[in-house]
């Protein structure tokens, strides 16, 4: 059996990997990041390729793909019509690894992380998923549902790959569990800033202050801040404490707001979706620098 | 010098697995607070005064012990093995439930937890949550999806005459498995103040283990039962399977008994072949859902199938992962009935025994009907009834009257 995803060239970068130089290249510049989180095959194929090969141009410094699945357990009502609009368009592992493909045919330089559910990687092989990622120039793998402690089964295949498995903090995650979460992971730490689903509720600015603050005493890792950050503000007041800002559902509402009745794109969904996350990117990287609260170059 | 444990009652392992199955594949949110759960779990087990309060409640308010009752017609009416019923459909609430629900909610109390949320299929674990809560002055949210909340009617009602607040969920399949999902994402947003109560014997570790412990009252009040009946143990003990939890109940006390021959039926719906049941251990495939890994219904890309059975509480496209675990290494048997088997075993108990079984036990009834003739008049079998069919009128009359095929 001829496997879809060949390893014989790794998209490896030379000296330091992507994600690596990425941050250090943004500490050094005194610049908070932008993610950006777009849904593989969201609302189809081409329209979600258009805007994945585009957010490097918008300014967005590490892209999330999620990979669609049938029951996404942490995702509230926008990204879970996200993943019903990708499986009806064929969305599917193996189709987000092919996008992340094509992606990588013009770019070698943005940062690219999957993120999603266990069983379709799990189903799909985790080894078999590895090597695949690896091949198609996957830089890191965030996996909701597969904590620190049931990990390894993945973690080994990935590691020697070079492909980092990125985990989340919480508010629930109290101080005597970040050293395991550290040691489980590599890359940056995700910060959850609220207890609930993607996309509905916001933290405090307060609150995501001091929980940066209590990580930082705990890592050097670069850290981003993610779930409930909508706006350009929030964008701007995120960036000042971490080293990155996630944004997923706000930008997949834009998408969503662009499709007619039918669920197709509607002319110029593209434009308006990019010049949206232009306007994050923007956000992100002329916010002020709590200086207190960055890491030592 | 390792001993092979040939034990097939001692698990999960310390990190909750049933071999390859279990776990705890969790949001990070979640972690914390599982391992809280675990941990308040163990204590609760250690402390006599949590089993001798789980016991008075058990006698005094849900009526246990249930009896065993010899089906004399059915057996008559089979012309082999002698058929006994255990009872659970004479439980407070109807059902084998409250079992669990007794068990932690007591729990709950004891971690300070004032709140507490579940899902629900067929109703009868919804109805059990209510009640548990109402006993204890809780407050109780049930996840329903609304399509179980129209063809169990009656069950919503009582629930909210209990003082529970129904949520329907709208999203995918609107069934269990839908319900599930929404109640963990209510969790992930209420961790602080609310205990997530899991109707099976599913979901992350301790869930699987605790919910079988608190359920193994069955097997237990079966054995001394039947010895006391038979003077000797069972040949035969058959249960249905959804989730799980009313068949490794009755299971577990008999997992190290060898000669006792251990058969657990899955909701064939419209039949295996036709890819329109519930059967995810003779149809499915290994995946992890809801927190654990398990056998699944699912595509080859790992998207979650629907599942399909008459019974609202089999229609479930996973099982509990000690079940998964007694599959593969050959203890427990699994077969499967088809909604139309189910339904005429459901109208030929009522009509032999005066007992109306729910549709989720007439599965298990329904293979009796095909195993009982094949076996000698010495062969002792115990079908667990666990529930009562009177929330299942509705789905029956109407399709009786060729309203639903």
């Amino acid at each position: 059996m001829s496997e879809p995803f060949s390893e014989v060239r790794p998209h490896f970068v030379a000296e330091s990997s992507r994600l690596q130089h990425t941050f250090a290249a943004l500490l050094a510049a005194k610049k908070g990041g932008i993610v950006v989180y777009i849904m593989a095959a969201d609302p189809d194929v081409e329209t979600s390729l258009a805007i994945l090969r585009s957010l490097p141009r918008m300014g967005v410094d590490v892209i999330e793909l999620g990979v669609p699945f049938s029951d996404p357990l942490a995702d509230g009502p926008i990204l879970q019509r996200a993943s019903q609009r990708a499986l009806k368009a064929g969305g599917s592992l193996v189709r987000t690894l092919e996008i992340a493909r094509l992606f990588r045919t013009e770019n070698n330089t943005t940062p690219l992380i999957l993120m999603g559910y266990y069983n379709p990687i799990y189903v799909y092989g985790p080894e078999r998923f590895a090597k695949a990622a690896a091949a198609v120039g996957i830089d890191g793998c965030i996996i909701v549902d597969l904590p620190p402690e049931e990990a390894d089964e993945v973690r080994e295949f990935l590691k020697p790959r070079g492909i980092d498995f990125i985990v989340l903090a919480t508010p629930t995650t109290d101080s005597a569990r970040v050293p395991f979460l550290l040691e489980k992971s590599s890359g940056f730490i995700y910060y959850v800033s609220v207890t609930g689903t993607t996309g509905t509720i916001s933290a405090t600015q307060q609150a995501i202050t001091q929980a940066i603050i209590r990580l930082r005493h705990q890592t050097e890792r670069p850290i981003a801040v993610g779930f409930g950050i909508m706006t350009p503000e929030q964008v701007a007041a995120g960036a000042s404490v971490a080293d990155a800002v996630v944004v997923g559902s706000a930008v997949i509402q834009r998408i969503a707001d662009c499709l007619d009745t039918n669920g197709r794109p509607r002319p110029g969904l593209v434009e308006d979706v990019l010049s949206f996350i232009k306007e994050l990117a923007i956000a992100a990287h002329t916010s002020r620098k709590a200086l207190s609260l960055r890491r030592c170059p | 010098m390792t001993r092979i444990n040939t034990s097939f009652s001692s698990g999960p392992d310390g990190r909750g697995h049933f071999g390859l199955y279990g776990g705890r594949y969790l949001a990070e949110t979640l972690m914390p607070l599982i391992l809280d759960v675990e941990r308040s779990y163990s204590q609760a087990m250690a402390d006599s005064t949590f089993a001798a309060e789980m016991r008075s409640l058990l006698c005094h308010y849900v009526g246990r012990p249930t009896p065993l009752s010899f089906a004399a017609r059915l057996t008559a009416h089979l012309g082999g093995a002698k058929i006994y019923l255990k009872r659970e459909d004479l439980n407070h609430t109807g059902a084998h439930k409250i079992n669990n629900c007794i068990g932690q909610c007591l729990l709950a109390r004891r971690m300070g937890r004032k709140r507490i949320i579940a899902e629900t299929g067929a109703g009868q674990h919804g109805v059990a949550t209510a009640t548990v809560c109402a006993l204890f002055g809780m407050s109780c949210t049930i996840y329903m999806g609304s399509r179980d909340i129209k063809r169990q009617a009656q069950n919503v009602f009582r629930m909210k005459l209990l003082g529970a607040d129904v949520k329907p969920v709208e999203a995918g399949t609107k069934t269990l498995k839908d319900a599930l999902n929404e109640t963990l994402r209510d969790w992930l947003a209420s961790v602080e103040s609310t205990y997530y109560l899991i109707g099976t014997a599913a979901g992350p570790h301790p869930y699987p283990a605790m919910v079988r412990n608190f359920q193994s009252v069955i097997g237990h009040e079966t054995r001394e039962q039947v010895i006391a009946q038979e003077g000797r143990l069972p040949d035969t003990l058959i249960a249905c399977i959804g989730g799980g939890s009313n068949a490794i109940g009755l299971f577990h006390p008999f997992l190290d008994e060898e000669g006792v021959r251990l058969i657990g039926v899955e909701a064939a719906g419209h039949g295996l072949e036709s890819g329109r049941h519930a059967a995810s251990l003779l149809g499915g495939h290994v995946g992890v859902l809801h927190g654990n890994r398990t056998y699944l219904l699912q595509d080859f890309d790992g998207q979650i199938a629907t599942a399909h059975s008459i019974a609202a509480g089999l229609d479930y496209p996973g099982v509990g992962p000690e079940h998964a675990w007694l599959r593969d290494s050959g203890r427990v048997s699994y077969v499967s009935i088809n909604d139309d088997e189910a339904l005429h075993a459901f109208q030929l108990l009522t009509r032999l025994e005066g007992i109306i079984p729910a549709l989720e036990s007439s599965h298990a009834i329904a293979y009796i009907i095909k195993l009982a003739p094949t076996l000698s008049k010495d062969h002792v079998m115990v079908v667990n009834l666990s529930g009562r069919g009177d929330k299942d009128l509705t789905t029956v009359t109407a399709i009786m009257r060729g309203e639903e095929s």
